[in-house]
């Protein structure tokens, strides 16, 4: 990729709080108009990069290019290409949710209307009310209305969805994909597996500080891990066979038992996989000791 | 939710400007924001806006059977509780509606997450602080101007009638709530939370109220209180509002027998630019590696 093909580029990035490290050297290049998320567990270090890269943390060592700036020293320029969402919002908000968003929108050179915005995120009903008087996921929309306003060409999204309902998350979904038909490059950090594989062309999973994996979301984890397995019940025992044959082994059963009890051809979700990478990775770490 | 449009109504020229001009404008309508949320607060409301009213109206009638401040021998002459006691309520309300308004209100913001939102958005800090203080100043000359008209309708205070006392004010007033907003930012920076904001704020400004000639008539002090009093700008502001409302005969009970304006204005002017050396040195949106 050329510089100008890339909105987000990111080598070897390092982040030590003392003898912590949070992050032990993580790689990964985003192309403008792509959807990446990073996925993993708490404290795995997605926020850390996240914030690295909004220029909210010092990194301590690693190369970090956002928009072709460096983010430690981004001018507001920089800043009013952004769009961030961060993980919590927790503002005292005596403001409307309109007051704040033309607030907001009053700050970016080129925002969008805040009437659009507003009805973006299903707040229609509740553009008069203050935001302290709003239930928590009805706050989250504020924060995503907040990050969207100003017309950003990269947005970041820090686990945007927590404590939306099903639907409204559905809706959220809709919403992310209006702004990348639009060409809005997206960084998002979620829980939900789903989620990425919805909205993402590519994830990439940390655990500890570093990245385990990375490339489009069907193709995470490794072969062996995408491999379905044939469940069944023999003589009251559930017996499991990986294979990437499932329709010859099922066969087999049926000449060798007839109709098997409690048959089931599982493929593994990208949950399962997101699973297995991340705890195959706490193996290692425990085998060895750093 | 719904999508949002791609049409761009108003594209910018990008020399559109991140200069001055956008940062008085941008300051500019902070102030009004600022204002606006101020008197939504009922708690500020009470403890920085009616305050002096409050404590001005309780002092004069609970003292009213004393008699006359400075009278004669026959109990003739000198003047009401209430003028005595006006210079030194507007002097606390111009250090109310400056350090302890602004020094709790900025370190919830920092706590709430107010700050590092507006630190990922393009909003200069200069005018994040115009904001601040055009808000400190509104409300400031609305909050004198109530503590005037209680002082003169409801407790029959004659307030001066010649120009130079109240350009005397002005000059006073001004240099003393630009020390009190400058330095209601630099202290911000003290509490480690939102919590725990109002508890190291209030007391010492408390404090300052009783030994600075508020509460207490400043000259009836012993010297060394006096002298410790004379460290803070309080005493000052204290000091530059009696020459302005007490008669020109109480000069004589003042440290040295005179108003002495000059050391007033020093004293103020000092306090005025260590405080924007310190805004200057340790304001950030955020403490970055917390």
């Amino acid at each position: 990729m050329t510089s100008a093909d890339t909105a987000v580029s990111v080598e070897g990035l390092t982040k030590s709080y003392g003898a912590f490290a949070a992050l032990k050297g993580v790689t990964f290049d985003i192309a403008r108009g792509e959807t990446f998320a990073l996925l993993g567990p708490n404290g795995a270090g997605k926020s850390t990069t996240i914030e690295i890269l909004e220029g909210y943390r010092d990194r301590t060592g690693g190369e970090a290019r956002v928009l072709g700036v460096d983010p430690q020293h981004g001018g507001l320029e920089w800043k009013a290409k952004l769009g961030i969402v961060l993980q919590s919002s927790g503002e005292s908000g005596n403001v409307t949710v309109r007051e704040q968003l033309t607030e907001f929108a009053n700050l970016y050179p080129n925002p969008r209307s805040v009437d659009e915005v507003i009805a973006a995120v299903g707040l229609e009903q509740k553009a008069g009310t203050r935001i302290k008087n709003l239930s928590g996921g009805q706050r989250r929309r504020v924060d995503v209305a907040l990050g969207v306003v100003g017309r950003p060409e990269l947005l970041f999204l820090d686990e945007p969805t927590t404590g939306f309902d099903p639907e409204a998350r559905r809706a959220f979904w809709e919403l992310i994909r209006g702004l990348k038909r639009d060409g809005t490059t997206i960084l998002l950090t979620t829980h939900y597996l789903d989620e990425a594989a919805q909205l993402s062309d590519r994830a990439a999973v940390v655990a500890g500080g570093e990245l385990v994996d990375i490339g489009p979301v069907h193709t995470l984890g490794p072969d062996e891990a995408r491999v379905p397995i044939v469940r069944w019940s023999e003589n009251g025992v559930v017996r499991e066979q990986r294979t990437p044959d499932p329709g010859r082994v099922v066969a087999d059963l049926f000449a060798r038992l007839g109709e098997p009890a409690a048959l089931e051809i599982v493929r593994p979700s990208l949950e399962d996989i997101y699973l297995e990478l991340v705890s195959s990775y706490e193996r290692e770490q425990e085998q060895v000791p750093a | 939710m719904t999508a949002l449009t791609r049409t761009n109504p108003s594209p910018s020229s990008p020399a559109a400007g991140f200069g001055v001009g956008r940062t008085l404008r941008l300051g500019a309508s902070r102030i009004a924001y600022e204002t606006r949320i101020y008197f939504r607060q009922t708690d500020t409301l009470f403890f920085t806006f009616l305050f002096p009213v409050i404590m001005l109206t309780i002092f004069s009638v609970a003292f009213q059977g004393m008699g006359n401040v400075g009278a004669n021998p026959d109990g003739t002459g000198g003047i009401s509780q209430a003028a005595a006691y006006l210079p030194g309520m507007i002097a606390a309300g111009i250090l109310l509606s400056g350090v302890q308004n602004l020094g709790v209100d900025i370190a919830n913001e920092r706590s709430d997450g107010t700050l590092k939102r507006l630190g990922g958005t393009p909003l200069p800090v200069l005018s994040y602080f115009f904001g601040k203080m055009g808000q400190v100043f509104v409300t400031s000359v609305l909050q004198i101007g109530l503590l005037l008209l209680v002082a003169s309708v409801v407790f029959g205070v004659a307030l001066p009638t010649d120009g130079g006392s109240w350009m005397t004010f002005a000059w006073v007033y001004v240099l003393g709530i630009a020390t009190s907003a400058v330095l209601g930012i630099a202290i911000s920076r003290l509490p480690r939370s939102g919590k725990s904001a109002t508890a190291v704020i209030i007391p010492p400004i408390l404090i300052l109220q009783f030994i600075s000639g508020v509460y207490l008539q400043f000259s009836l002090l012993p010297d060394w209180l006096q002298n410790v009093a004379g460290i803070f700008p309080l005493k000052w502001m204290g000091q530059g509002m009696r020459a302005v409302f007490l008669p020109e005969s109480f000069a004589a009970v003042e440290p040295g027998g005179v108003w002495d304006l000059g050391s007033v204005a020093i004293a103020l002017l000092v306090w005025l630019v260590a405080g924007l050396v310190v805004c200057r040195l340790t304001f950030r949106w955020i403490r970055k590696d917390s």
